[in-house]
């Protein structure tokens, strides 16, 4: 009888990683990837950054090239939704109705975008921005002196914001709260990006409910709670995303904000892993966490094809992040949530480089390094070494962070 | 196409054509090299695509840009040949360059 397969659900980041592992981990069963999306995983952070802004190729957004899979015995079945999981009989019903047997599946299945019901948000030039296909009928609109409104002021908003700029666009950005990038940072590091923007030239327009959209046939205009008016020819919008869980929900499997998972990955099913933005897992520094982020889906992937084939290799990574707009390259580590300090380091009221620091109890648990790479690296470190530093340390430029990462006792003279 | 080798943390040897215009890293990527992650897929911002370039290519690989160099600095197990191999692009020039992956 041949060798049934491991089956890995979503085709992009997560299985990128995973269905190499898998190899690497020795399973040398048949492998195949069923997506519903029409590409093999490419890179989705460059779409709202090098993808949209022209410079980069559907090709070259290939996280790997096709006969590299091919290479390592890795199938694909693309274009195709799988609707349902039964695990009594280890099968999966795809939404053409056939069935397929697996011995092992892993669900990868990501995120969705949040969508608005809101008058005319069904006019043509409104659009979401989550994958290759978004992009393509963005960039169609795109044209210079054209108005773009980008309705939620988050990362892939901003990171728009500033493309769109660069393609020549009047773009305006609308944020429900009283500052852009409110879940994420803390008010310093809001302003500062304000700020950048409105220098580039993007206006941002905060504490504004969007009611709806206006137009005929096509959007013209953004409508508001408080009777402003925005014209547009282009909308974008960007209020968050939701994880897909129905599936793993649907077969009985645990979930609640994410598919609920061990430090391996695993489910509760011992045939049965998830990886990536879907899944709600233990983090030795945060607790339960979902994450939207390429590295947190690429490390845990490599959890889940150990787990897979009977190893334990826990994950334990520390969450970090990155956003590209203008010339600001932000590097975030770690998560500040329950953060009840925050220290700064450098002016961040001018030029585009600093740190913000966010303490909990005295400890470091996160910093958004603006322009700092080295504040970057050496943050990781503190906050995974868990070591004991405080507010004025980190204010103080001229203390250097990597000097803050010898233990005080092992300090040796600086030559 | 130029011919990168790439040494494995194993001492293993391997050799790939890759692509003008693409990365030392992509090159790896593609061919499952073992030894780098290159978790945010070339933008410079993870330095988990670290890798040690043969002295005898460090010239012709030029020098790394000041981000680069910072980012370096403060990772991990690094030598006076380290690069950021996502930084790496592939020229003509670069037929033949030896790197090594960290362990
Ligand atoms: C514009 C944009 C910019 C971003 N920028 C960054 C950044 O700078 N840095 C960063 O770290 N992260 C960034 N992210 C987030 C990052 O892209 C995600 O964290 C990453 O894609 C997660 O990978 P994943 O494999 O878990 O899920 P996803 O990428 O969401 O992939 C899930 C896949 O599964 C498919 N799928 C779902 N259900 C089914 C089904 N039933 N049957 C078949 N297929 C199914 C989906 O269509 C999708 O292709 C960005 C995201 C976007 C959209
Ligand atoms: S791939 Fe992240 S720095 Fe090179």
């Amino acid at each position: 009888m041949p060798q049934l397969p491991c089956i890995i659900i979503g085709a992009s980041h997560a299985a990128a990683q995973l269905a190499p592992s898998l190899r690497q981990e020795g399973w040398d069963g048949p492998i195949l990837v069923v997506g519903d999306e029409s590409f093999i995983p490419y890179h989705r952070p460059p779409l709202s950054k090098a993808y949209l802004l022209g410079e980069k190729t559907v090709d070259e957004l290939l996280i790997r090239p096709a006969d590299a899979y091919g290479r390592h015995g890795i199938e694909f079945r693309l274009g195709v939704r799988v609707e349902s999981i039964d695990r009594q009989a280890k099968t999966l019903t795809l939404a053409s109705g056939e069935e397929l047997a697996y011995a092992k599946l892993a669900i990868c299945t990501g995120t969705r975008v949040r969508t608005v019901n809101l008058p005319g948000s069904e006019l043509a030039g409104v659009h979401y921005l989550r994958n290759i296909e978004d992009i393509d009928r963005i960039r169609q609109v795109v044209r210079p002196q054209g108005r773009a409104v980008i309705v939620g002021g988050g990362y892939i908003g901003l990171e728009t914001a500033a493309v769109l700029n660069q393609l020549g666009m009047q773009v305006t950005v609308l944020e429900m709260a009283d500052r852009v990038l409110a879940r994420v940072t803390a008010p310093q590091v809001s302003a500062f990006f304000q700020r950048v923007h409105e220098q580039e030239g993007v206006s941002i327009q905060t504490a504004v409910a969007v009611s709806g959209f206006a137009g005929d046939g096509r959007v013209e205009r953004v409508l508001c709670a408080d009777g402003r008016l925005f014209a547009a020819d282009l909308v974008i919008i960007g209020v968050g995303v939701v994880p897909n869980v129905e599936l793993a929900a649907q077969a009985g499997l645990a979930t609640d904000n994410g598919i609920l998972v061990d430090a391996c990955a695993r489910t509760a099913d011992p045939d049965i892993v998830a990886v990536g933005d879907c899944t709600l897992h233990p983090s030795p520094y945060y607790g339960f966490i979902r994450l939207e982020s390429v590295p947190n889906a690429t490390e845990q992937a490599k959890s889940a094809a150990a787990a897979l084939c009977g190893k334990d290799k826990p994950y334990a990574a520390l969450p970090w992040f990155w956003s590209d707009q203008y010339d600001v390259k932000l590097q975030i580590a770690g998560l500040n949530q329950g953060y009840d300090q925050v220290v700064v380091r450098g002016d961040r009221e001018v030029g585009r480089s600093f740190c913000a620091f966010y303490l909990k109890q005295g400890k470091l648990i996160a910093a958004d390094c603006v322009n700092r790479p080295q504040e970057f690296m050496f943050s990781k470190r503190l906050i995974t070494e868990n070591i004991e530093v405080n507010a004025q340390q980190l204010a103080d430029e001229d203390i250097q962070l990597k000097s803050l990462l010898v233990p005080v006792d092992a300090a040796l003279p600086l030559n | 196409m130029p011919v990168i080798k790439y040494i494995q943390p194993n001492g293993q040897a391997v050799e790939f054509e890759v692509p003008l215009g693409s990365s030392v890293m992509q090159g790896a990527m593609d061919n499952m090299v073992e030894g780098i992650v290159a978790e945010c897929g070339g933008a410079c911002s993870c330095a988990t695509c670290q890798v040690y370039v043969d002295p005898a290519w460090m010239e012709i690989v030029g020098p790394a840009c000041d981000f680069e160099q910072d980012m370096l600095s403060a990772a991990s197990d690094v030598r006076s040949n380290s690069r950021l191999s996502c930084q790496i692009e592939i020229t003509p020039e670069l037929h033949g360059l030896i790197v090594s992956m960290p362990g």
